[in-house]
C-alpha cells in the first residue's frame, strides 16, 4: 500500500513539473527558442508574491492574483524589449542571452533576498489531508494543484484551438513568413505567447513556494524537470507535457522510497534518458521538429 | 575550387589575385606568441607562489573557454554541461592519483580519458536533441553525474575528498608542476584549436556552423565531426578540471561540478568573440582582470557578468575580436584561406599584399 501512495504522491507531484513544463513548451511551439531562464522566472514570481505578502501585507489569493499579471507584463517586455532582437539568425543567441538572464535573476534574487530558503503560507491547506485507507492518503494541497495543472493545459489546449489568438499561435508557428503576410504581427504574437508562458509559470512557482520551501537557485532544476517533462510528452502537445512530469514525478518518488533520498533525482534523469534513446519524439508528439 | 583559376584565365579585367592563410603578420604573431610562452613558463622560477597559482586559475579558465568556444562557435553545440567533464577530470585525479596510484601529473592527463568515457556514451543520446534543448541536455548529464559523485560515500559525498597524493608532493615541485601543466594546457587548447580549424575536421566545422544541412549534402559526416569535437572538448575539461584540482588539492562536489564554469567560459566566449581564436584569449584577460578587481563583490560580479553578456549577445554578437577584426581586418591565427589582391600594375607603387585585403575574408 506504501508503494500506492508513492505512486499518487509522484502522479500529483508530476502535475507541477507539467506546469512549470507548459510555459516552455508553448515558447518554444510558437517561436522555437527554447528559454533558459524560464525556471527562474518561476522562482522569480515566487518572490514577487512572497514581496507582496510581506510588504504590502496582502493577503496570498490577492498577491497570486497581482503576480500572474505582473508576470504576464514582464514576459511581454522581456520578448517585445529584448528577445525578440535574438531570434532568427543564429540558434546561440537566444541561448547565451536567455543564460545570461538566468544567472542576472539568480543573482538579483540572492541580493535581494539571499540565498536563504524560504516559504509561502497558504494557511491550513497545506496540512490536511484525504484518508482514502490506513495506509492512504492524499493531501489536499498536491491534489490542488494537479487540479489546476489539468485546468491550466486544458484552458491552453482550447486557447490553441478555437480563440482566433490561439489560431494566430499555431499559424506563426508552422509558417512564420506566411503568418506574417496573412497580417499577423509576429513580434506582438511572440510577445503574448512569453506574457502568457510566464502567467502559467507564475502560477506554477507560486504553488511551488506554497508546497515546499524555494530559495533562488532553486529555477536551474525547475527548468530541468520543466524541460524533461516536454521531452518525454513529446513536442507540441501540452497534454503529452502532462505525461512527460507524471512519468517524471512517479520516477523520482518511486526511485526515493526504493534507493534512498538522493537516488529519486537520478533514477528520475535516467527514466528521462531511457525515453530519449527508445523514443526520442516523445510519447505525445504532434509536430515534428527539425 | 576548381572554378578560381578559371575566372582568372578569361576575366582579364579581375585584378591579380592568390588565396592564402598565412601572411607576414601571422609569422610576427607566431615569434611574439612563442616569446610569451617562454616568458610565462619561467614564471614558477622568479614570482610569488600566489602568482603562480592565480596564474594557474587564468590558464584553466582560458583553455575551458577555448573549449567552449570550439563546442559552441564553431560545431553549434552550445554546452552548458562542460561542468559534467570539469568535474570528472577533478575526481578522476583523485581516483587515479589516489586510489590506482599514479603520478598526479601522469593521472592528470588520465583524468581526461575518465571525462572522455563519460562523455562519448551519452553523445549519441544528447545530440538527437536540437539548440537550446541540446543545451539542457547537457546540463542534465552534469546534474546526474553530480548527483551521482554527492551520494557515494566511496567519493566523500557531498563533502568531497582532498587529493592527498598532490598534497604530499613537495611543494616546490607542486606548485611549479602545477603552473606548467596549466600552462601547457592552456597553449595546448589554443594549439589544438588551431591545428583542428586547418584540417579536414575544421573544414568540415565551418560548413556546419553555416549552414548544417548544406554541409551535409555535401558530403560532410555531421555526427561524426561533431562527435569528433565533443570529444575533444571532453578531454580537455578533463585535464583542466584536474589541474584545477591539482591546484585547489580540494575537491567537492557542489564547486567542481558548479553551472559557474559554464558561465565562465560562456561570459569569456561572449564578451571576447565567438568562432574565433582570438575571442576567448581577449575575452580570457578582460574577464581575468575583472574577476581580480571585483570578484569580492561575489554576487553583484555575477550579476553584472549577466547584463554584460546579455547586452553582447544582443549588440555585439560577434565580440570584441569581431569588432577589431572588422574595424582593421586582422588576424592573428592564420586558420581561414583568403582572398588577396595582389599588387596594382606595374607603374603603381608595388605594394605588399598584406595591406591590400579585401575586407571579406572567405573562410574556405
Amino acid at each position: 500500500m506504501t508503494w500506492a501512495n508513492v505512486v499518487i504522491q509522484g502522479i500529483l507531484l508530476g502535475g507541477l513539473y507539467a506546469l512549470f513544463a507548459t510555459g516552455l513548451a508553448l515558447v518554444f511551439g510558437v517561436m522555437r527558442m527554447v528559454n533558459l531562464a524560464h525556471g527562474d522566472l518561476g522562482i522569480l514570481a515566487a518572490f514577487v508574491a512572497l514581496f507582496i505578502v510581506q510588504s504590502l501585507g496582502l493577503p496570498l489569493g490577492w498577491a497570486t492574483a497581482l503576480t500572474i499579471a505582473i508576470m504576464f507584463l514582464v514576459g511581454y517586455a522581456l520578448q517585445r524589449g529584448l528577445l525578440n532582437f535574438t531570434l532568427g539568425t543564429d540558434d546561440t543567441r537566444p541561448i547565451v542571452v536567455t543564460f545570461g538572464l538566468s544567472i542576472i535573476i539568480q543573482n538579483a534574487l540572492i541580493m535581494k533576498f539571499s540565498a536563504d530558503s524560504q516559504g509561502l503560507d497558504a494557511g491550513r491547506i497545506e496540512n490536511i489531508s484525504i484518508k482514502v485507507s490506513e495506509q492512504l492518503s492524499v493531501g489536499w494541497f498536491p491534489l490542488i494543484v494537479f487540479v489546476i495543472a489539468i485546468a491550466v493545459i486544458a484552458a491552453l489546449e482550447v486557447f490553441l484551438a478555437r480563440a482566433r489568438l490561439g489560431r494566430a499561435f499555431r499559424a506563426t508557428s508552422d509558417d512564420r513568413e506566411a503568418a506574417e503576410l496573412m497580417g499577423i504581427n509576429n513580434r506582438h504574437i511572440y510577445s503574448l505567447a512569453m506574457a502568457i508562458a510566464l502567467a502559467i509559470v507564475a502560477v506554477a512557482g507560486i504553488l511551488l513556494a506554497v508546497r515546499t520551501t524555494f530559495d533562488p537557485t532553486q529555477g536551474s532544476f525547475r527548468l530541468i524537470y520543466a524541460f524533461e517533462a516536454v521531452i518525454m510528452g513529446g513536442m507540441g502537445s501540452m497534454w503529452g507535457t502532462l505525461a512527460g512530469g507524471i512519468i517524471l514525478g512517479v520516477a523520482q518518488t518511486v526511485g526515493t522510497q526504493a534507493f534512498g533520498a538522493g537516488w529519486g533525482l537520478v533514477v528520475g534523469h535516467l527514466v528521462f534518458l531511457t525515453v530519449l534513446a527508445v523514443r526520442p519524439s516523445g510519447f505525445l508528439a504532434k509536430t515534428v521538429t527539425a | 575550387m576548381s572554378t578560381v583559376p578559371d575566372i582568372a584565365k578569361d576575366a582579364s579585367t579581375v585584378p591579380a589575385f592568390r588565396v592564402a592563410r598565412s601572411t607576414r603578420v601571422h609569422r610576427f604573431v607566431l615569434v611574439v606568441s612563442v616569446a610569451i610562452v617562454v616568458a610565462l613558463a619561467s614564471v614558477p622560477w622568479w614570482a610569488e607562489v600566489s602568482v603562480a597559482r592565480t596564474m594557474v586559475t587564468f590558464f584553466t579558465l582560458l583553455a575551458l573557454a577555448q573549449m567552449w568556444n570550439l563546442l559552441a562557435g564553431y560545431a553549434g553545440l552550445v554546452s552548458i554541461g562542460q561542468q559534467a567533464y570539469i568535474g570528472l577530470g577533478a575526481y578522476g585525479l583523485w581516483l587515479i592519483g589516489d586510489v590506482l596510484g599514479l603520478h598526479p601529473f601522469i593521472a592528470v592527463f588520465a583524468a581526461g580519458l575518465l571525462a572522455l568515457a563519460v562523455a562519448l556514451p551519452v553523445a549519441p543520446l544528447i545530440f538527437r536533441l536540437r539548440g537550446g534543448y541540446f543545451s539542457i541536455g547537457t546540463w542534465v548529464i552534469a546534474e546526474i553525474v553530480r548527483l551521482v559523485v554527492s551520494n557515494i560515500q566511496a567519493t566523500g559525498g557531498g563533502s568531497g575528498k582532498t587529493v592527498l597524493s598532490a598534497a604530499r608532493l613537495p611543494i616546490d615541485t607542486r606548485i611549479t608542476g602545477t603552473y606548467l601543466l596549466a600552462l601547457f594546457v592552456a597553449v595546448g587548447s589554443i594549439l589544438l584549436v588551431y591545428f583542428l580549424l586547418r584540417s579536414r575536421t575544421g573544414l568540415a566545422l565551418t560548413a556546419i556552423r553555416d549552414n548544417d544541412i548544406a554541409a551535409q549534402s555535401s558530403g560532410v559526416n555531421v555526427f561524426r565531426s561533431k562527435l569528433f569535437v565533443w570529444a575533444v572538448a571532453a578531454f580537455v575539461c578533463g585535464v583542466i578540471g584536474a589541474v584545477v584540482a591539482l591546484n585547489l588539492l580540494r575537491i567537492q562536489p557542489a564547486a567542481a561540478f558548479s553551472i559557474n564554469w559554464t558561465a565562465y567560459a560562456l561570459f569569456i566566449v561572449v564578451i571576447g568573440g565567438f568562432g574565433t581564436i582570438e575571442g576567448p584569449l581577449i575575452g580570457a584577460v578582460i574577464y581575468f582582470a575583472l574577476l581580480q578587481s571585483l570578484s569580492q563583490y561575489g554576487t553583484l560580479y555575477m550579476l553584472l557578468l549577466g547584463i554584460v553578456a546579455v547586452i553582447m549577445a544582443t549588440v555585439a554578437p560577434k565580440g570584441i575580436w569581431g569588432f577589431v577584426e572588422k574595424r582593421w581586418n586582422v588576424r592573428l591565427f592564420p586558420v581561414s584561406r583568403r582572398l588577396l589582391i595582389e599588387a596594382p600594375p606595374p607603374d603603381e607603387e608595388p605594394e605588399p599584399a598584406e595591406e591590400t585585403d579585401v575586407s571579406v575574408a572567405t573562410s574556405v
